[in-house]
């Protein structure tokens, strides 16, 4: 028997690392992707159908994001999607890098790629301040 | 009729790499890959090494890759699958020789979930532990396994990771965490509560298609899932 098979059998039979982590992540997991179903499909019709792509501009988005409930949409759009595909990549990670130290550095980067993009898009999102005057709403 | 068996050979003592070797065998249509695989090794070629027993889809001996697809050599006929076949050992674990797999890791994997009855109850007035027909259909599916590991190993995740418990060793924790008389289904699901546990499972589904014995394997998975989650919310 090999040795990283016995090392991960010691390990098993304690607590597993990070508690439920990883119950909690395929739970995450779960109710995001039905909740980006509505969320990036209702996305889709509103700026295809409903705005269409020509008319989309600067002043569109800025007078969409007058109204708070938009951008709490937009905010939770990203979140859900970038939290449901960076954790999506974190579990290509424990699949396929296998070298500790690689592992490490590859779950670093995606932290640290995850906290800039919710940072900036929530710095942009909440702190707009629309130009005046503002296009009327579609 | 003439069939053609592509077989991958190896033989650690004097093959660096394993190769393709091609045999030609009359066989009836009717005939299974396993009657081509003796008629090759008793007529042939006597060092072609593959491992089989019973012959009949019971003991889960003569798993193997058929055109790229995990069955059994004793349950696959020759007509459905070609004048032509290429057989290969199942992957994701150590060839020993030609086709026949080091299987010890798998049973490693499948002893980690502790596959046996756990009560220290004394059984109800000295006799047997009864059951309903409900309590025992409730998990009548996987008590089909014969641990031939064509499921764990026609898995992606365990290929890439071989700490993966395995779908085999799931669906025997399956068999007992759902059986009404057992009471190690704690233990059972804290092992399958890990990174190694059943959170690999990506729902791929090739296990449920490999499986011969069809044992609906990601359905019995996704239960585990299931219970795990609504041990830990209760």
């Amino acid at each position: 028997m090999n040795q990283t098979l016995n090392a991960a059998f010691v390990n098993r039979r304690g607590r597993p690392p990070g508690g439920n982590f990883e119950l909690y992540a395929w739970f995450f997991m779960r109710i995001s992707g039905v909740l980006l179903l509505a969320l990036a499909v209702f996305h889709l019709f509103w700026m295809h159908v409903v705005i269409g792509v020509d008319n989309i501009d600067f002043a569109v988005v800025a007078a969409r994001w007058e109204n708070p409930l938009w951008k709490l949409y937009d905010f939770f759009l990203l979140a859900f999607a970038l939290t449901h595909g960076m954790n999506g990549l974190r579990m290509i990670g424990d699949d396929y890098v296998r070298r500790p130290g690689l592992a490490v550095a590859f779950k670093a980067v995606l932290f640290v790629l995850y906290i800039a993009f919710i940072g900036m898009g929530a710095y942009i999102i909440f702190t707009f301040v629309p130009p005046e005057p503002v296009a009327v709403l579609p | 009729m003439r069939y053609v068996f592509r077989i991958q050979r190896f033989n650690p003592e004097t093959d660096k790499a394993p190769y393709y070797k091609e045999y030609e065998v009359e066989l009836e249509p009717t005939d299974r890959v396993l009657d081509g695989l003796n008629q090759i090794k008793w007529n042939i070629d006597g060092t072609l090494t593959y491992r089989r027993s019973c012959a009949h889809g019971v003991c889960g001996s003569d798993a193997m890759r058929i055109n790229g697809t995990n069955a059994l050599a004793c349950k696959v006929l020759v007509r459905d699958v070609g004048p032509k076949v290429t057989i290969e050992p199942i992957l994701g674990l150590p060839v020993i020789r030609d086709l026949v797999v080091d299987m010890d890791p798998f049973f490693e994997q499948y002893r980690s979930i502790s596959p046996f009855l756990i009560n220290d109850e004394p059984p109800p007035h000295g006799r047997e532990r009864l059951q309903s027909i409900e309590e025992r259909e409730r998990y009548d599916d996987t008590t089909k396994c014969i641990l031939c590991a064509a499921c764990t190993t026609s898995c992606p995740s365990f290929w890439a990771n071989e700490n993966y418990v395995g779908p085999a060793a799931i669906v025997n924790a399956h068999r007992f965490i759902f059986d009404s008389r057992d009471r190690g289904a704690a233990r059972r699901l804290e092992v399958l509560n890990s990174r190694t546990g059943v959170w690999r499972c990506h729902t791929i589904y090739n296990c449920t298609v490999a499986c011969p014995r069809e044992i609906q394997v990601t359905k019995a998975i996704g239960e585990v899932k299931q219970a795990i989650l609504y041990r830990q919310s209760t």
